[in-house]
């Protein structure tokens, strides 16, 4: 029962996010299905500059941990809080109310397409 | 996933409910079948349903099956009696734990020896060894046997609800103790025995009925609030309850002392005549047992809410993270407690109830305080 939206952009790392800027990131369907229960969540200030492909947070479930990386470069312009209060957001709705921060982008890294994504995951 | 993974005889049933597999002590076993936190919780508030076919079943029996055990083991098992149980590990000639066990005693002459799956065959080895000198036969039945465990506040009701001739046995078995009974029609061995902190029974039934008893459980028991539990929940109420891990809190660097578990290692073993009873390691665990360990076993609350694991450092605080004073060997998020919590070695000196430390999770300290064990306790 995963998902893959279509209309995202995807990394090898199993994060999602939006084709405009700001751009919104998130974990996808599988990186949460993998981890299991996320109870807490390390993202990045309001004001942090990114680099693509950088470890920017941490994502903990009941039995790992699991880095954050950007799939852009970029200035953290907004964290999801209800998902800092709630990480199960993140469980119930990795592709809504479980996102994770926004990111006005300078510059876009390595990305797959929705299909490509569900090929390297093979599901 | 590796191709030489062994299947549970419950495979499929697994597979129907959706469960995440892993691989754990070469069998690939449910890790969840969906939140493992709500699976905790089922377990503490009503009833969860385990499949641990993948633990080591080993028969000892014949004349001098006691006390071929009391030579192989530190336990001293001639002791226990017919249908009580004894938890007790397995030592090199050195000390070090090769295994913790628990052992039933099913008769005179008969014990059965419960091993961890990883570690099965070493012990099975190191058995057919250890007994060769006295008349008794030791015999691997893992294959054969299925083992289910329901375990919670409810699980004695939706047990005593699939059996019908054995209700009294059943009712009064006492902790650590096993019977014979039939459930759902099934020749079972009922003991109440477990692993998560909770009042419950473990089950060992012939492998090619396991789905038949597996079935009847989650019927009789989904109604009330039962819900199978993969081996996440089972490694979080284990840590909560304070019991060690085999791989984690024990394994071969380790002796019983340092795990606080010295109780279980019997120096004052003797035959029936009186002698002393050599058992294998007990020269190195009585030279042991008087020095102080050179680490101990300790608690460690978070403060913080990022989690210690297994294989961080423990450091007396930020100031000097290269000054490592012990190692995490489990930890987890507390889903009853809310916070983190885990287990360490730690030198004796920082192993006081209110000592604060702290531990190096990936490059940045988290304030930890020391507490008793364990972390929960039912009332």
């Amino acid at each position: 029962m995963s998902n893959f939206p279509a209309g995202l952009k995807y990394t090898a790392e199993h994060e999602w996010f939006t084709d405009d800027s700001p751009t919104t990131i998130g974990i996808t369907w599988t990186a949460q299905d993998a981890l299991g229960d996320i109870v807490y969540l390390e993202l990045p200030a309001v004001g942090t500059v990114l680099v693509a492909g950088s470890v920017v947070g941490e994502i903990e479930s009941t039995k790992s941990v699991s880095e954050l990386f950007s799939p852009v470069s970029g200035t953290v312009v907004e964290i999801n809080d209800g998902a800092v209060e709630s990480p199960d957001l993140v469980n119930t709705d990795p592709y809504g109310a479980g996102w994770l921060i926004k990111v006005d982008v300078t510059e876009t890294g390595a990305v797959l397409t929705a299909s490509e994504y569900e090929t390297q995951v093979g599901s | 996933m590796t191709a030489t993974a062994r299947l549970s005889p419950l495979h499929d049933e697994h597979v129907a409910l959706g469960a995440s597999l892993t691989e754990f002590g070469g069998w690939e076993m449910p890790l969840r079948y969906g939140s493992d936190i709500a699976e905790h919780t089922a377990v503490r508030t009503a009833a969860g349903l385990f499949d641990l076919s993948h633990m080591g079943e080993i028969m000892v029996t014949g004349p001098e099956a006691a006390s071929a055990l009391d030579h192989a083991l530190v336990g001293w098992l001639s002791q226990v009696g017919v249908g009580r149980a004894r938890y007790t590990m397995i030592a090199q000639e050195d000390g070090a734990v090769i295994d913790d066990l628990v052992v039933y005693r099913l008769a005179d002459e008969e014990f059965l020896v419960v091993a961890n799956a990883g570690n099965t065959d070493v012990v099975h080895a190191a058995l057919v060894e250890r007994c060769s000198s006295f008349d008794a036969t030791v015999r691997l039945t893992s294959v054969e046997t299925a083992l289910v465990a329901v375990q919670g506040p409810l699980a004695e009701s939706i047990l005593v609800s699939l059996v019908s001739s054995d209700v009294d046995a059943v009712t009064g078995l006492r902790y650590y103790a096993i019977v014979p009974a039939v459930v759902a029609g099934i020749d079972t061995l009922v003991a109440r025995t477990g692993y998560t902190g909770e009042d419950g029974f473990e089950l060992f039934v012939p492998a090619e009925r396991a789905r038949e008893l597996w079935t009847a459980l989650l019927a009789a028991g989904v109604p009330a609030g039962l819900v199978p539990a993969g081996l996440s929940a089972r490694d979080s109420l284990r840590l909560e309850a304070g019991m060690p891990l085999y791989g984690h809190e024990l394994d071969l660097t380790t002796t019983p002392f340092e795990a606080g578990l010295g109780r279980v290692v019997r120096l004052d073993k003797v035959t029936p005549d009186g002698s002393v009873v050599e058992f294998v390691g007990r020269a190195a665990l009585a030279s042991r047992k008087g020095s102080p360990p050179a680490r101990v076993l300790v608690g460690l609350s978070v403060l913080g809410r990022r989690p210690a694991r297994a294989g961080h450092s423990v450091i007396m605080d930020a100031s000097k993270p290269d000054v490592v004073i012990g190692r995490v060997t489990s930890g987890a998020p507390s889903p009853t407690l809310g916070h983190p919590i885990a287990l360490a070695y730690v030198t004796p000196e920082v192993s006081a109830v209110g000592t604060r430390l702290a531990v190096d999770v990936r490059g940045r300290a988290e304030e930890v305080e020391v507490i008793a064990l364990p972390f929960y306790r039912r009332d």
